[in-house]
């Protein structure tokens, strides 16, 4: 039964779980901020590509290049090791919070585009001819039509800011992954790290069954 | 009178393809003006000028003395001119109500109680007040094309341009809607109708604009375009379309 005592020992796991629970509110946290805001920042930049000036449309686009090209790893140790020389010092939480901002709101502006673009020409111009602003156009009648569409791929992005919050143990941050291999080292032994595996799953398991549900749901089409 | 709608010498041209050439047209207000010509012939660009979905120049339009530009006042002129399109453009995302109700909240500043008496008035008045709290995409084409009509009065506009209100129709369902618009005829709005539906415009307008190759090239009352008409070219199209 030594593979049961290494790898799923449990009392090791006992003992651990307080610092993986602490870990996982920690990364829930980092998740959660991350993707907020990549959404808004996703939003903005999709609308400034949309319709900005061509200047600000061609800055946005070329953005949303940069940041879709750059490994995350690359850019959060570039965050964290190199912006100090500027003066800019983050704490690992806000340092992984900003890469994880900037790639998921590339990643979010891209899918806004898409599915801004997916809505039909006659829905702008019906509501030009009733009158209606900028604003009214976008937030009555094509963001509502435009979030069906792009409800499956933000969610699959969510799932991939959740899962990549786990690079945030690369520049010391607490979070699940980083306290599951403290605990390991601690008690010289494997099972924190089965432990973590098992509550990544636990969280983003049900996200990736609700993607599938979401997507066969719209496909049946609207109503 | 002053003309409600005037058309001053406009062109439109896509790349090298002179959509619009030289256009002038005053249409007084209360006049329904049909107008009819073969496709391409500029008519569906002609009305699309008039609330600016189409960009042109030269020339000038205006609305009730106010130039159609982009600008501040388009938004008024948009909402003073009601357009009802080929292919119904409803909101599919809302509820019938909830088409007819939006635009006057929004730019009308109605409040939700109003708004909604005024949308089922209007449902009521195109036949489909049942139908109100259904979405677009359960209704037939042609209740689809009422619900349009209705969004489009809700702005109480002063002219309503119709965008081959038929076209995209079964046959069978034609007629209630032109019914609709027979019924708008002279109840003093405006209206510029683009349409293949011979009968009706002979029945309906006060006056027909035939078009080809992005003039007018004939206009009158129906009786002298339809039974007399002068150009050779009219004369073409009218059997073309008649014969059948």
């Amino acid at each position: 039964m030594d593979i049961v005592k290494t790898f799923f020992n449990w009392s090791v796991f006992v003992d651990s779980l307080p610092l993986l629970l602490a870990g996982l509110w920690v990364t829930v946290q980092l998740g959660a901020a991350s993707i907020i805001a990549g959404l808004i920042l996703g939003l903005g930049v999709a609308l400034l590509r949309l319709y900005g000036p061509t200047i600000v449309g061609l800055i946005a686009k070329i953005y949303i290049d940069i940041f879709r090209s750059i490994p995350i790893l690359v850019l959060l140790i570039l965050v964290y090791y190199a912006l100090p020389f500027v003066g800019i010092r983050l704490s690992s939480f806000w340092a992984a919070w900003t890469a994880l901002t900037l790639v998921s709101g590339a990643y979010t502006a891209e899918i806004f585009r898409a599915g801004i673009e997916a809505i039909p020409k006659g829905q702008f111009e019906a509501s030009q001819a009733l009158g209606l602003n900028y604003r009214y156009t976008m937030v009555d009648v094509v963001l509502p039509q435009a979030v069906r569409i792009v409800i499956p791929p933000l969610t699959n992005n969510c799932i991939n800011v959740m899962k990549d919050t786990a690079l945030a143990s690369v520049v010391a941050m607490p979070d699940l992954l980083k306290q599951a291999t403290q605990a390991q080292a601690l008690a010289a032994n494997p099972t924190p790290l089965i432990g973590a595996a098992v509550i990544y799953l636990a969280l983003l398991w049900p996200m990736v069954v609700a993607v599938s549900q979401l997507e066969k749901r719209f496909k049946a089409g609207t109503r | 009178m002053a003309p409600f709608i005037s058309i001053k010498g406009v062109s439109k041209s896509y790349d090298k393809f002179l959509a619009l050439d030289n256009v002038s047209l005053d249409i007084a207000a209360g006049e329904v003006v049909c107008i009819i010509g073969p496709s391409g012939s500029g008519k569906s660009t002609l009305v699309r000028c008039v609330n600016l979905l189409e960009q042109f120049g030269p020339g000038e339009i205006s609305v009730g003395g106010v130039p159609v530009r982009a600008g501040k006042e388009l938004a008024a002129v948009r909402a003073d001119v009601g357009m009802v399109f080929q292919s119904f453009n409803l909101f599919p995302h809302l509820t019938v109500k909830r088409n007819v109700m939006l635009a006057p909240m929004r730019t009308r500043k109605l409040d939700e109680a109003t708004a909604s008496e005024r949308a089922l008035t209007l449902l009521k008045r195109v036949g489909i007040a049942e139908q109100a709290d259904k979405y677009p995409g359960q209704l037939s084409g042609g209740q689809q094309q009422r619900v349009a009509i209705a969004r489009a009065l809700a702005m109480e506009p002063k002219a309503l341009l119709f965008d081959e209100p038929t076209s995209a129709l079964d046959p069978e369902m034609v007629g209630e809607v032109l019914d609709v618009m027979r019924g708008l005829a002279h109840t003093g709005v405006t209206m510029i109708v683009v349409t293949h539906e011979m009968g009706f415009a002979r029945q309906v307008a006060d006056r027909v604009i035939v078009m080809e190759g992005g003039r007018i090239i004939e206009a009158g009352t129906p009786t002298e375009v339809f039974d007399h008409p002068k150009q050779q070219r009219t004369q073409d199209f009218l059997k073309a379309v008649l014969a059948h």
